[in-house]
């Protein structure tokens, strides 16, 4: 030890910078090869006799599908009534008003929907995700299920990945169309357009690229949520304290993507 | 070493020169041991000796530096991921914690090995998981979720699950740690039944010498990530090694230790930290 130099804060500055680069894209990878797993064990797996458990799967859509429906709707709707009511602010300066339901379709369902939906999802499942996994490791669950010769990415990683690319678009759907109805009533109550007519309107406007634009969204999210989870999960250390920073961590992470991915999305589909 | 037939008996875990690191720290410095047909085989020592380490080696949980490793005469390095896998069903495993899964019930946990290795049915599969659990004096337990059974209750559920597949090895990390005494022994008197019941070779980690000394057929004295001693008990009691007579008579030891190096082989930190995928 005697002789050896400290560096210098600048040093120790980029040594940093170099080892999260590192750690980041490490944990990129990792994730990369377990959605690849995941997906041969889903394809392929029961060509060795190992196949997904359809159960978890269905138990997992249900913790991830069904209980969600609630709270996305409520926000889903609250989100596309607060853009109507701005949006006939706005457009009224220009004494546009009445075009406030072409905004709004478009921006609901290329959006806005996959995007609450998303960081919902990302709240409520890939936190639960991540904390699930952590604690699997800390209780040695992990190890176990190695020894018994299972998979855990086929037995922990490949259900809440399948029922999140099943389950995050169908969510999105329904806090469209759930968005766009609330919507519809108050922009009925506001500019006195008829739900039949502004119904009309939104299906001449939308096409299916778009509709299928906010479903890729929605399943490129549910990926993210699903391998940001287990990524957070599997390298919790440090007991109780080691998850509760994953499980934060996982949040943070998971909604960060899934805006970055959006804007990125956008860029490109605008090219 | 003590004039044994001239037939060698079978070995089950041939361990030659292991070397293991954690990121740039050493960890088990050049072990060679062997675990035979049938045997009870206690792995000791101090706290941060790497006891535990060296279990998660032999149960290929870890990936070595360098040295051979062969299970139930298999070479580890050759085996393909199916392979492997086949292997694995053939060890059995009852972890510190026990180690259930939280969400199934101790029935489910138990069958957990069968549902995901074999074709048998559902009533099949239940009936072996309560025979197991009357092995462990559990039965009537099926129903109940882990969080429910007591600490002792819990490893012995953990030793139903382990053996539910008739392993031909079994790995026991520090069985009766944080149990009373009365238990503790009881899980003794089980690991011994296993063995004579099933012949299975069994390797238990542990640091209660009275425990050690009740079950083991040989013992193999671990020290900061190297041996110093494997032999009966009767060898590893009259050994004239300083350090093994500090460990058998609880003599503090005065050796200073990197800290660092002492908590990562504490709790398996580094091992444990997935930066590799699942």
């Amino acid at each position: 030890m005697a002789g050896a130099r400290k560096p210098g804060a600048i040093a120790r500055f980029f040594e940093r910078v170099g080892r999260s680069t590192v750690h980041g894209i490490e944990e990129v990878g990792n994730g990369g090869v377990m959605v690849a797993e995941s997906l041969y064990w889903t394809f392929l797996g029961f060509t060795i006799k190992q196949p997904v458990r359809m159960n978890a799967v269905i138990q997992q859509m249900m913790e991830i599908g069904i209980s969600a429906i609630p709270i996305i709707a409520l926000l889903g709707g609250a989100i596309s009534v607060t853009l109507a009511i701005q949006g006939i602010y706005t457009l009224r300066i220009f004494g546009a008003e009445s075009h406030v339901t072409a905004g709004l379709a478009f921006v609901v369902v290329r959006e806005f929907a996959p995007m609450i939906t998303g960081i919902l999802v990302a709240g409520r499942s890939g936190s639960a995700l991540a904390a699930r996994i952590g604690t699997m490791k800390i209780n040695q669950e992990i190890d176990a299920l190695k020894v018994m010769g299972i998979s855990p990415v086929r037995f922990l990683v490949a259900p809440p990945l399948i029922a999140m690319m099943i389950m995050v678009p169908c969510l999105s759907i329904m806090s469209a169309v759930v968005g766009l109805f609330l919507a519809g009533i108050y922009i009925n109550h506001d500019l006195g357009i008829s739900l039949s007519a502004y119904t009309d309107q939104i299906i001449d406007i939308l096409k299916v690229e778009d509709i299928l634009q906010g479903l890729g969204k929605s399943a490129v999210y549910a990926v993210e949520i699903a391998v940001i989870g287990v990524v957070n999960g599997a390298g919790v250390s440090g007991g109780a304290e080691g998850v509760g920073k994953a499980t934060t961590r996982s949040v943070v992470q998971a909604i960060s993507a899934i805006i970055v991915t959006a804007m990125i999305i956008v860029i490109l589909s605008t090219l | 070493m003590t004039g044994e037939a001239a037939q060698e008996p079978e070995k089950v875990i041939e361990v030659e020169d292991l070397v293991a690191h954690y990121g740039d720290r050493l960890i088990l410095k050049g072990v060679t041991m062997d675990v035979r047909a049938g045997e009870i085989m206690v792995i000791m020592g101090g706290s941060g000796s790497g006891k535990s380490t060296l279990l998660r080696f032999l149960m290929a949980l870890e990936t070595k530096t360098s040295g051979r490793m062969s299970i139930l005469g298999r070479d580890i390095d050759t085996l393909t991921s199916r392979e492997f896998t086949e292997l694995r069903k053939k060890l059995g495993v009852a972890f510190q914690g026990g180690a259930l899964f939280s969400s199934m019930t101790v029935g489910e946990n138990i069958m957990l090995p069968l549902y995901e290795h074999t074709d048998l049915d559902q009533m099949t599969m239940e009936i072996m998981a309560r025979m197991k659990l009357e092995v462990v004096e559990l039965g009537g337990f099926e129903n109940l979720m882990p969080a429910e059974l007591s600490g002792g209750m819990i490893k012995r559920a953990a030793f139903a699950r382990a053996v539910v597949m008739d392993p031909s090895i079994l790995f026991c990390d520090e069985p009766s740690a944080g149990l009373d005494p009365a238990v503790a022994s009881a899980l003794d008197d089980l690991i011994l039944n296993l063995r004579d019941a099933m012949g299975m070779s069994i390797v238990v980690v542990t640091h209660e010498l009275e425990s050690a000394f009740k079950i083991a057929d040989r013992i193999t004295i671990l020290d900061r990530g190297h041996i110093l001693m494997i032999g009966t008990v009767d060898e590893v009691r009259n050994s004239s090694n300083e350090r093994i007579y500090n460990l058998l008579n609880r003599v503090a030891d005065n050796d200073t230790l990197d800290p660092d190096e002492y908590l990562a082989r504490l709790t398996g930190e580094d091992a444990a930290t997935w930066s590799e995928p699942l």
